[in-house]
């Protein structure tokens, strides 16, 4: 019997299962998905916000704030970067009034921002465009990897006693009054005192099971576009115009990879599944980035994405149930949510330890900080390529990742059994030839380490076999 | 311990023509350096015939073309790094590489050869809209997975892009079992051979269309299908007229990139056109003893030409290492009025004769070639037929030059 079960491994699960653990807790998470961090958690502008935008004494206000600090403090625990770059909201003459009314909402939820004018603008980011006079500047804004997030965090859960089982589709939940039984598409079923829904944009199909209520649910979907990291000396600060009613706009951003983002859009879509990009999102991209950014350069886009994000009313859902005991849910967790979830982890770990009688917060190990070959110096290269050659095998040129490295991400904590996977652990296919070069070596280094035929070897996700059978065997006689 | 006349990076068939030029032409120390765990580059995966017809008079595949130079270089004293990736290198030719048995290697050389080919343009680059489930892959990446591992990437295939690669694959995933429904171009025109569209799609009656886009592509996690249209004259596709294709793979072939990043880092002057190094006739870069041949300066057609312009680069870079170098006055070279880019982009005076690529940028027909030095026309010829698809090139007498060249075509 489990103490909490958490439905979701987004990067909120994912939070909650590490926090949940730290109380002592016997806890697991379930992920539909063949890895955590595959819904929005994984597409999104990573981007850790400073907490001026939320109205004041709303749940995102205060997740945000409380956020904000705990990414930067965790980052370090975790072995990932979290690079506190600052970020400009910036305007015409004309915007001055909407930034003044942002800067009393920072203000008033405890940010540190100030108005600054072009002059001192140009000094924090020379790349704003001509017309721009004036910016809301704050200092704790910063980017994150939002699915190094969520995996070092589920990674760090696990280490320390956390259960992640993937592959999970919760299709139904007994409740029987102080146990839960949670059985999955696969067959098993696993029994629990607490459930936790942060099945994110599925949050309802979890309520509807429980028979708790279903939340009027709008999807919205975000289009980027990712730059070739040679663009990553144009941009050194978050970039945002004034936020209008549709969200903060499309943002300029470096990412922790050394990669550069233009977007997101925010066009209302029917489900959480509708990930893909559309001309019409690109276009409203290309024709807002301007506004803000003198130098946009198509020419070295490498990729494009979306993700969608839920939302529910104007605020996140963070509460026990009121129909059914000891059910916790998360839902319409959208922006802020990437920055508020180490906050909403603690909080939701802290009512469930309060429920338990659990009082006791252990301090937990923390992540081994995963080395790469890219960021090595040569000293340490020489010695390391003596214990283990395939620290100099390079598998991916273009973000320069070794097959040891690959090795170590597909036998991570929360293992990565896909490409999609490994890319996102250790950035092969990452760079500009999209894996193109690489993604067939890494398909055998992940056949022969979990001891999988090839043509097992997925893509990312159900059916998605990259090699779907041998030549020839329809194959016509020449 | 790492000190080379010559380094050549990249071992395929512009590396090795290149290496073996130095070697011959002064050059006592010579080393390749080859990412892959054999040389022979992205010929190996290219197991069709065609190859070799003007360089060895005979038709090869081309593991066997690459197998020709692998064993000339075998047969040599140059050293072959296999494993092999570059991690940097400087203006003076100090290069770091890593390889499994090495470690990390210091390595100097007086003169370098860049010879590290090109990567494909990927769905992500021409900012495809759609989703990315399995199934969508460039061209070559399907071709070195069926030709190298063995293995097929879908049954039911569109190809976007009627690049050599693209059509080439065409062929090869129907002879595989796999069924290709569409080819469709962008262009009103293939930037691949003739002679490909022949004998990869109209013998296997796989309709090509011209002037098409995908607009999307659907499903989540493995490819269910893609919409596609046709295109109007500024290539926006007309939505109204989208149509959808039942498919669970879709091929790109959409253009070749030079893999120059590490040379254009160093901050060597580029042809805005062909977006990589511009060289003079030794295909020598604005940096002094580095020089460039193959893809990763401008895509060809035929190996041959790799291998032909890659010997130049050679001989003169084992010239260089040894201190031989004779200047005539220079003279740059300009493409203009319907010639896209000509290469090299500087000659010089003398004896003898300088060879110049060229490729046009749309289909031209009865078209004159003019080219001039100074204000003197010094070559015209006449062609029936002039498309983007097919690699030219122009013989010029360099006892002819007078000023700077300028290449043009008059429709």
């Amino acid at each position: 019997m489990y103490d909490v079960i958490i439905i979701g491994g987004g990067v909120v699960g994912a939070s909650a299962l590490r926090e949940a653990v730290s109380y002592g807790m016997k806890a697991l998470l379930l992920e539909a998905d063949d890895d955590v961090a595959t819904g929005t958690s994984r597409a999104n502008s990573g981007i850790i916000h400073a907490g001026y935008d939320a109205k004041p004494n709303s749940l995102k206000a205060k997740f945000n704030v409380r956020g904000n600090a705990l990414c930067y403090e965790l980052a370090g625990e975790l072995g990932i970067d979290a690079k506190r770059i600052g970020s400009l909201v910036v305007s015409t003459k004309e915007g001055l009034k909407g930034l003044e009314d942002l800067e009393k909402r920072g203000k008033e939820n405890g940010v540190d921002v100030k108005i600054i004018r072009r002059e001192e603008i140009l000094r924090i980011e020379k790349n704003v465009a001509d017309d721009i006079e004036y910016a809301l500047y704050a200092k704790d804004g910063g980017i994150i990897s939002p699915y190094k997030f969520t995996i070092a965090l589920a990674d760090n859960a696990v280490i320390n006693g956390g259960e992640v089982i993937l592959e999970s589709k919760v299709v139904k939940i007994d409740n029987n009054g102080g146990k839960f039984t949670v059985y999955t598409e696969n067959g098993k079923s696993y029994e629990t005192k607490i459930v936790v829904n942060s099945a994110g944009g599925h949050a309802n199909d979890i309520n509807a099971m429980l028979g708790d209520e279903i939340y009027d649910t709008e999807f919205r979907r975000g289009d980027y576009f990712v730059l070739d990291t040679k663009e990553a000396k144009n941009i050194s600060t978050v970039l945002f115009p004034l936020p209008d009613e549709r969200g903060k706009g499309v943002l300029v951003a470096p990412t922790v990879d050394g990669n550069v983002i233009y977007g997101p859009t925010s066009i209302k879509v029917e489900s959480i599944e509708d990930t893909g990009v559309t001309g019409e999102g690109l276009d409203i991209i290309r024709a807002s980035v301007t506004k803000s950014y003198k130098c946009p350069n198509y020419r070295n886009v490498i990729r494009v994405y979306a993700g969608v994000r839920s939302i529910v009313g104007g605020d996140f859902v963070i509460k026990w149930s009121d129909k059914v005991d000891n059910y916790f849910i998360l839902a319409g967790i959208c922006s802020p949510g990437l920055t508020s979830a180490p906050a909403i982890g603690e909080y939701v770990a802290k009512e469930i330890a309060d429920r338990l009688g659990k009082k006791e917060k252990k301090k937990l190990i923390p992540n081994k900080r995963t080395k790469h070959f890219a960021s090595m110096s040569v000293d340490e290269l020489n010695e390391l390529v003596k214990e283990d050659p395939r620290w100099c095998k390079i598998v991916c040129r273009c973000e320069k990742v070794s097959e040891k490295e690959i090795v170590e991400a597909i036998n991570s904590p929360v293992k990565a059994t896909s490409v999609d996977a490994v890319k996102r652990r250790a950035r092969a296919g990452m760079g500009r030839c999209g894996g193109g070069f690489c993604a067939p070596d890494v398909m055998e280094i992940i056949a022969r380490e979990l001891d999988i035929p090839l043509t097992a070897v997925k893509k990312g996700g159900k059916n998605s076999n990259i090699a779907v059978s041998y030549v020839k065997e329809d194959g016509i006689d020449v | 311990m790492y000190n080379y006349d010559v380094i050549v990076i990249g071992g395929g068939s512009a590396g090795m023509s290149a290496a073996l030029e130095a070697r011959k032409n002064g050059a006592e120390k010579v080393a390749i350096l080859e990412r892959d765990s054999r040389l022979g580059g992205i010929l190996n995966q290219c197991i069709h015939n065609g190859f070799g017809l003007h360089y060895f008079k005979e038709e090869l595949t081309g593991p066997e073309y690459a197998n020709k130079f692998v064993k000339l270089v075998d047969e040599s004293d140059i050293d072959v790094y296999l494993d092999t990736l570059v991690t940097s290198m400087t203006k003076d030719k100090k290069i770091v590489a890593v390889n499994p048995v090495d470690g990390v290697m210091n390595m100097t050389a007086k003169a370098v050869v860049l010879a590290m080919g090109c990567r494909e343009r990927t769905a992500g680059a021409i900012a495809m809209p759609g989703s990315r489930p399995a199934g969508i892959y460039t061209a070559g990446m399907a071709q070195r997975l069926a030709n190298i591992d063995g293995y097929l990437v879908g049954k039911k295939v569109v190809i976007l892009g009627s690049g050599d690669i693209g059509l080439i694959m065409a062929r090869r995933m129907t002879f595989e079992g796999a069924k290709v429904l569409a080819v469709l171009e962008l262009m009103p025109y293939s930037s691949g051979l003739k002679r490909n569209i022949v004998q990869c799609l109209e013998d296997y009656n796989i309709p090509l269309y011209y002037s098409h886009t995908v607009t999307r592509a659907k499903g989540k996690n493995r490819l269910e299908g893609i919409y596609y249209a046709p295109v109007d004259e500024n290539r926006r596709p007309i939505l109204e007229q989208e149509k959808y294709i039942e498919c669970d793979t879709l091929l790109l072939s959409v253009g070749l990139i030079p893999a120059n990043d590490m040379a254009l880092a160093l901050g060597v002057e580029t042809d805005p056109v062909t977006g990589s190094m511009a060289v003079d006739e030794r295909r020598e870069t604005s940096i002094e003893g580095i020089f460039a041949s193959g893809n990763v300066l401008h895509v060809h057609d035929l190996v041959d030409n790799v291998s032909e312009e890659s010997a130049i680069a050679g001989r003169y870079a084992g010239e260089y290492s040894k201190g031989v170098r004779e200047n005539g006055r220079p003279y740059s070279v300009k493409a203009s009025s319907g010639v896209r880019y000509a290469l090299p982009q500087k000659v010089y005076s003398g004896e003898g004769k300088v060879k110049i690529f060229f490729r046009v940028g749309n289909i031209y027909k009865n078209a004159k070639l003019v080219v001039k030095s100074g204000d003197n026309v010094i070559f015209t010829k006449k062609y029936m037929i002039l498309s983007p698809g097919e690699m030219e090139y122009v013989l010029l007498d360099k006892s002819s030059l007078s000023g700077d060249v300028s290449i043009a075509l008059e429709v």
